[in-house]
């Protein structure tokens, strides 16, 4: 067994030797080396937030046309140590008639539910738990992200706060649905629930055999880590910043870890559940090779909510639990329904045919959904007057009068 | 003593201490949350057992749906933060009768039924598997099942009658 064939085995391989030499019992080092790793997984995976804020800073910087961070160390590379220390110098400040313990506790609880979803990414071949129901498991851990949110919420005994979290609890519910639905499409097609599973089923990537289970999944799940254009729970010209209105020093630097980090966390399961995890060329030879796989793909992803964040203004409470309720959750009932009878029909057509069928299926729903909310709008258009006219007012100005009064007896 | 009963012991007095809390805290969204810690350790006593489907819809069901809607409940119905009312009801002494016999029922259960000391055998790994088959099956737990599907069903339709709002009244 190898450092480079098996690097994570080879050193638990070593420890556990360590270990036993040292004339404790197996079930104990069993125990002991789980520890370890959880430790030593989550311990990684929090630093890596470090380089996570420089990276949203500065693309949020470049969507917005500044430079971004670029004082501290090269390229401004050493920003969010410099934050850190600030941070950690800050008085850690507990609200008047706040539930303290809850308060404390609230930032903790939400980053753990974030933490326990590494436990089952696959890093790379043969590491990672692998247990059969990963994929349910992923949606599992997330009710502890949002029971975080919703503990600190309550206990700042602050109103804002309390909207935050009503809010925050509407929109996990609403959108933890179509999520369920859109991580069906990969389990049916690769029939297993293991992640690691799903990844070796992945001979073409599920993006090419389900990209609108993608997208359904993808927009589900920004929804869920509350990213713009879904951040209502904390709309700073609403309810002011929400749930953390009250945080401050290092219980707020745990709540802003752990958004950072789920957001990454989003992007790295998307691309093990759609774009093939950790398999590239020369993956199972070099195990770590396709760690730097997985890596590349969970930035595109992460790219792509990041690119979100800096161009769509953020929606209305309405508008998104109609989206979610109206719009995502049929489209992801039909989308299941349909990839199962399809995928019962075309079994034996190997990997390029299942997944060129079920493209061709994905392509005519996709096109049908949009004709369909075409047709909508145009409905809509035609109940409500289209205010602006060419030449006159743009769209984003309040009507002239004579143009308001039509448009309300159209309406009513 | 394995490491495996340590893990089970300690598990289980968290689940036992937390389900004492959920009884005796004055709060009600303490209750709530100590009501998560004793879930969350049945959880963990279902992964102990190999159990690993269960565990997860454990924490999916009750953690995620059940506890989180109650304490949204009492969020939204409580005014005060530190609401404390009386804790026992009109009922209490019925309850606690029931209570002890049940308590009593399950310990003669126990006691009496001839459990295996070691494990019987290996769980298999399809376990998953086998259960979505079980389920669909004509000779499995199909007709209790889609029962069940109906059952939800009609809640669903209640719910959504009960909270439409009529247009024109």
């Amino acid at each position: 067994m190898g450092i480079l064939s098996q690097p994570v085995g080879a050193i638990a391989e070593w420890l556990r030797n360590l270990l036993l030499g040292w004339g404790l019992s197996p079930g104990l080092t069993t125990v002991l080396l789980y520890l370890i790793g959880a430790g030593v997984l989550a311990t990684l995976v929090q630093t890596w937030v470090i380089f996570l804020i420089w990276y949203e800073r500065k693309i949020i910087g470049r969507f917005q046309d500044r430079l971004g961070p670029n004082r501290v160390g090269p390229y401004g590379l050493l920003q969010p140590f410099a934050d850190f220390i600030k941070i950690m110098t800050k008085e850690v400040i507990i609200p008047e008639g706040a539930d303290k313990p809850i308060y404390i506790l609230g930032p903790i609880v939400m980053d753990a539910g974030v933490l326990m979803l590494w436990a089952v990414i696959p890093l790379m071949p043969m590491v990672g738990m692998d247990i059969n129901v990963a994929a349910l498991y992923t949606i599992a851990v997330g009710a502890f992200a949002t029971l975080g949110i919703l503990m600190s919420g309550w206990a700042s005994n602050n109103k804002f706060a309390l909207v935050s979290a009503i809010r925050t609890v509407a929109q996990m519910i609403s959108y933890e649905v179509p999520t369920v639905l859109a991580l069906l499409v990969p389990v049916l097609l690769a029939g297993t629930m293991s992640l690691q599973g799903i990844v070796e089923a992945q001979h073409v990537w599920y993006i090419v055999a389900a990209p609108l289970a993608f997208l359904i999944y993808f927009i589900s799940s920004v929804a869920e880590v509350g990213r713009t254009p879904f951040d209502l729970l904390e709309a700073e010209s609403e309810i002011v910043a929400g749930f953390h209105i009250e945080y401050s020093g290092m219980v707020f630097a745990i709540f802003y870890v752990g958004d950072f980090l789920h957001a990454f966390t989003i992007g790295a399961l998307a691309a093990v559940l759609f774009l093939g995890g950790w398999r590239g060329p020369g993956a199972e030879a070099f195990p770590l090779l396709g760690l730097l796989y997985l890596w590349i793909k969970a930035f595109a992803v992460y790219f792509l909510v990041v690119w979100a964040r800096g161009s769509l203004p953020r929606v209305r409470i309405d508008q998104m639990m109609n989206f979610s309720w109206k719009f995502l959750t049929p489209l992801a009932l039909v989308l299941l329904v349909l990839t199962a009878v399809l995928d019962y029909f075309v079994a034996g057509w190997g990997a390029w045919g299942q997944a060129l069928s079920h493209l061709v299926m994905n392509l005519v729903v996709g096109w049908l959904v949009l004709r369909y909310l075409q047709a909508w709008e145009k409905a809509r258009a035609a109940r409500r007057p289209v205010v602006a006219q060419p030449g006159q007012y743009p769209v984003a100005r309040p009507p002239r009068p004579a143009v308001a009064e039509t448009s309300t007896e159209a309406a009513s | 003593m394995t490491a495996m009963q340590i893990v089970f012991l300690l598990t289980a007095v968290v689940a036992l201490f937390s389900a004492f809390r959920v009884v005796t805290t004055p709060n009600m969204v303490h209750a709530a949350l100590w009501l998560i810690v004793t879930l969350s350790s049945v959880a963990v006593l279902y992964v102990l057992l190999s159990a690993s489907f269960f565990a997860v819809v454990q924490i999916v069901v009750y953690v995620g749906a059940i506890a989180i809607l109650m304490m949204f409940v009492v969020m939204l119905t409580r005014r005060e933060m530190r609401d404390r009312g009386p804790q026992l009801g009109k009922q209490w002494p019925w309850a606690a009768v029931l209570a002890v016999l049940a308590f009593g029922g399950l310990t003669w259960l126990v006691r009496s039924a001839a459990l295996p000391a070691s494990p019987v055998g290996e769980v298999p790994a399809t376990s998953v598997a086998d259960l979505g088959a079980a389920l669909v099956n004509p000779g499995g737990f199909v007709i209790p099942f889609e029962i069940a599907s109906v059952l939800l069903l009609a809640a669903l339709i209640g719910a959504v009658y009960v909270a439409w709002t009529r247009r024109n009244s």
